[in-house]
């Protein structure tokens, strides 16, 4: 059957219901598969509140305790789903608070629908009461957004903001809607947007540009693989395997592409970045052929671009042709998803083994094993180290549980050391480094796979950002295990100010409250933990018990993250102490 | 191409921006938010119609680096309503601007009145009203710029510059070029020369 045929039966099907803008919001949402929606009511959006009463066994509404919880929650349902989260709020200050979320999802491709109500048409450009260029503000840090003054344009416009986010390179869309739009009564249907005349999201590979970088691939003596978050966001993951195993090269993973392959993997070498481990930095400027998929060479990753991999010819596997040559110039570029490229090149590559190769990276292992891991999880005296309750919990949940990190010390450590096993299962704050992000993120996460183990580790300060979403998870019940990593610092802040700026704590030090008893006001069970022998157990209990459960873990005051590369300086200069 | 062999690409030079653009609001807005975020300064600003209904035209002028422009393209590509983006250097179009001087009606410098420097001038008199009329030049800046100067001393009473329009060198038509477009399934940089 053509498409023409399809088109004309479509119409023929299609028939009208008179219903109210806001009626049509929610059943636009129906049509596109959503059912959770986070969220926070206030004046310009009621209407559609009102309507949500009626639709409580379709859509499963979660009450946040701030939009921004609203939104970093939509963020973690999509990260664990791969599919559109949707959040609500209402004009002025309740979209606003949206903006840090939106911008989080921009920078780390999460697909996102949005909606915001908006004053009535005829007040817009007055400074009405919650009035607020929400456009204009979104504007800088949304794939698209579209504001709806009439009722009819509801169905265009979600129907567009689902196909724009989900699609492509993934990323947030706004819908502002006017409290006239959502009042008024039109004749409603509902097709779904599958294709936008200006917007070509799947660009396909070019052979040409496959068959030279198989080429190179198939003469490199030293090849390295760079794996990026496009890996889990195309669904590339078992496509990502054959292509290594095929050809025997080894692979390291940005942040945002943790957990796309097993840590177990024997062609696994690590994690890269500032952050990162030892072998899979240095390495970067030894390697002849760079093989980077789905991501986008931040400066978290390269260090200094002018002493990043120049020794190396680059293949770019990239979907957004913004980012190709942006950073890091390439010497072929595949301009398609990660999953087509990989089944472009695997008939093309040859079946090879660099196991001298290989063993460097495990040589380079053992120097950072000696060095830092070794002291990190095994100390036999002192305080508690971030590290070793990551480890503790990685081994106890055997790498299986969805973990959020928010952002700081605690962040990397838990990257470095979690040893992921499944996809989609490191949810992280990567481009924009939002503190506050983990809390209501592992929100969204648990509805999103409610039968994983979804474990938010936090910090003490970016504990404090978003604290209040302990209501939420009380009042909507989601059994996410909460563990804070308490310092009693600005860590990271600190470990900066220790190295390069003369021990100069300035405003890093928290006086911090009871977190236990905050916890337990909110009528979620917590725990604390200040000695090494009480650790083991307390994770035992706090991951075993039924429903949420905070567990708080007083660590070392001044340790500090290795390795690292000190920010401007090249991947070969990573510090070891 | 030569041109990547005169200059380095890091040194900043004149680049005119054709964007064909859905006839939407907020589009200005959004492509003029991907050079304030490098703080780059627009020289010039021209948005129209085009002869395909419903798509427009925004003719951008600005100075920066090659490796710079190359990537504001591709993000300018990026935006969803944005129909094509394309990148010219002075050699590869035909641009003018247009500029309107009032000046005092029996205004004489030199023995010389305004209408023999008009028409030695390839100006028009576009109006002549009681007390002083309109002359129109179209050029390039240089151009109208010199005609400011040797209109000043006629007591020059108001000029206005228009901001460049530029058409191409290419063969292709705009209609051809969407329907291409609506066609493709691919990616809109596989049209780069248009």
């Amino acid at each position: 059957m053509n498409t023409s045929t399809l088109v004309l039966e479509k119409k023929r099907s299609k028939k009208t219901t008179r219903i109210k803008g806001s009626d049509a919001v929610l059943q636009c949402l129906i049509a596109e598969g959503v059912t959770t929606i986070f969220g926070y009511p206030g004046g310009a959006i009621m209407p559609i509140y009102d309507a949500l009463y009626n639709y409580q066994d379709k859509l499963n509404h979660i009450l946040t305790r701030h939009e921004q919880g609203a939104v970093h929650a939509a963020q973690g349902m999509a990260r664990v789903t791969g599919k559109a989260g949707v959040c609500f709020a209402t004009s002025g200050p309740g979209a606003t608070n949206l903006i840090t979320g939106i911008a989080d999802a921009q920078i780390d491709s999460t697909p996102l629908v949005c909606i915001t109500g908006q004053v009535p048409s005829h007040l817009l450009g007055t400074d009405a009461f919650q009035e607020t260029d929400v456009m204009g503000i979104s504007m800088p840090v949304t794939k698209w957004n579209y504001q709806v003054t009439r009722a009819e344009e509801i169905p265009y416009a979600i129907a567009r903001a689902f196909y724009i986010a989900n699609t492509g390179r993934p990323g947030p869309v706004l819908i502002d809607i006017t409290k006239d739009a959502q009042f008024a009564e039109f004749d409603f249907t509902y097709d779904k947007c599958e294709k936008i005349r200006s917007y070509h999201p799947y660009p396909e590979a070019l052979t040409s540009d496959l068959e030279a970088a198989a080429n190179l691939i198939n003469e490199a003596k030293k090849p390295y693989i760079l794996v990026g978050q496009g890996v889990q966001l195309s669904g590339a993951e078992n496509e990502l395997i054959r292509f290594a195993e095929k050809t025997g090269i080894p692979m390291a993973a940005t942040l945002m592409g943790l957990s796309g392959i097993p840590t177990s993997h024997p062609l696994y070498v690590g994690y890269l970045g500032m952050h990162g481990n030892y072998g899979p930095n240095i390495k970067t400027n030894e390697c002849d052929v760079l093989i980077a998929i789905g991501m986008r060479f931040d400066d978290r990753v390269t260090g200094d671009l002018d002493r990043y991999a120049k020794q190396a010819k680059v293949i770019h596997i990239e979907i957004d042709p913004s980012e190709i040559d942006k950073n890091v110039k390439t010497t072929v570029a595949i301009n398609s998803d990660a999953k087509q490229a990989l089944l472009g090149l695997l008939p093309l590559v040859n079946v090879s083994t660099h196991k001298d190769w290989i063993d460097e990276f495990h040589q380079c292992d053992k120097i950072e094993f000696d060095k830092v891991i070794d002291a990190e999880l095994h100390p036999d005296s002192g305080e508690i180290k971030m590290a070793e309750v990551i480890n503790r919990i990685s081994e106890i949940t055997d790498g299986e549980a969805i973990v959020v990190t928010d952002v700081g010390q605690h962040q990397m450590v838990a990257n470095r050391y979690y040893k992921f096993q499944k996809s989609l299962s490191c949810i992280t704050s990567g481009g924009l480094g939002t503190m506050g992000f983990a809390l209501p993120s592992a929100m969204g996460a648990k509805v999103g796979q409610p039968e994983r183990t979804v474990i938010a580790v936090i910090g003490d300060g970016g504990f404090q950002m978003t604290i209040q979403e302990l209501g939420t998870i009380r009042q909507s019940d989601l059994a996410v295990k909460i563990l804070i990593l308490n310092n009693n610092f600005l860590g990271m802040v600190r470990q900066w100010q220790q190295l390069f700026f003369e021990k100069r704590y300035s405003f890093t030090e928290l006086d911090n409250p009871d977190f236990q008893m905050i916890t337990k006001g909110y009528g979620i069970k917590a725990h604390k933990v200040e000695k090494r022998e009480d650790l083991d157990q307390a994770i035992f209990d706090w991951l075993n018990c039924e429903g949420p459960a905070l567990l708080e873990v007083v660590v070392e005051q001044e340790g500090n993250v290795f390795p690292m590369v000190p920010s401007g300086a090249s991947v070969a200069e990573i510090r070891l102490d | 191409m030569s041109l990547k062999l005169k200059y380095p690409t890091s040194t900043p030079r004149e680049f005119t921006l054709s964007v064909l653009t859905e006839d939407k609001s907020g589009l200005i807005n959004q492509l003029t938010i991907l050079f304030t975020k490098r703080k780059i300064n627009i020289n010039s600003l021209n948005v129209s119609v085009t002869e395909v209904k419903g798509v427009s035209r925004f003719t951008i002028v600005i100075e920066t680096s090659k490796d710079m422009i190359d990537n504001i393209v591709k993000q300018i590509r990026k935006l969803i309503d944005v129909l094509g983006a394309f990148v010219y250097e002075e050699d590869q179009i035909f641009y003018q601007e247009i500029a309107l001087y009032k000046v005092p009606k029996y205004a004489i410098v030199d023995g010389k009145s305004i209408e023999d420097l008009v028409s030695k001038s390839g100006a028009r008199i576009l109006v002549i009203e009681t007390d002083y009329m309109i002359i129109e030049k179209t050029g390039k800046a240089k151009e109208t710029h010199d005609l400011y100067q040797k209109l000043e001393p006629f007591g020059l009473l108001e000029f206005i510059r228009s901001g460049r329009v530029a058409i191409s060198k290419s063969t292709r038509k705009t209609e051809a070029y969407i329907k291409e477009l609506e066609a493709s399934n691919s990616n809109k940089l596989s049209i780069k020369d248009f």
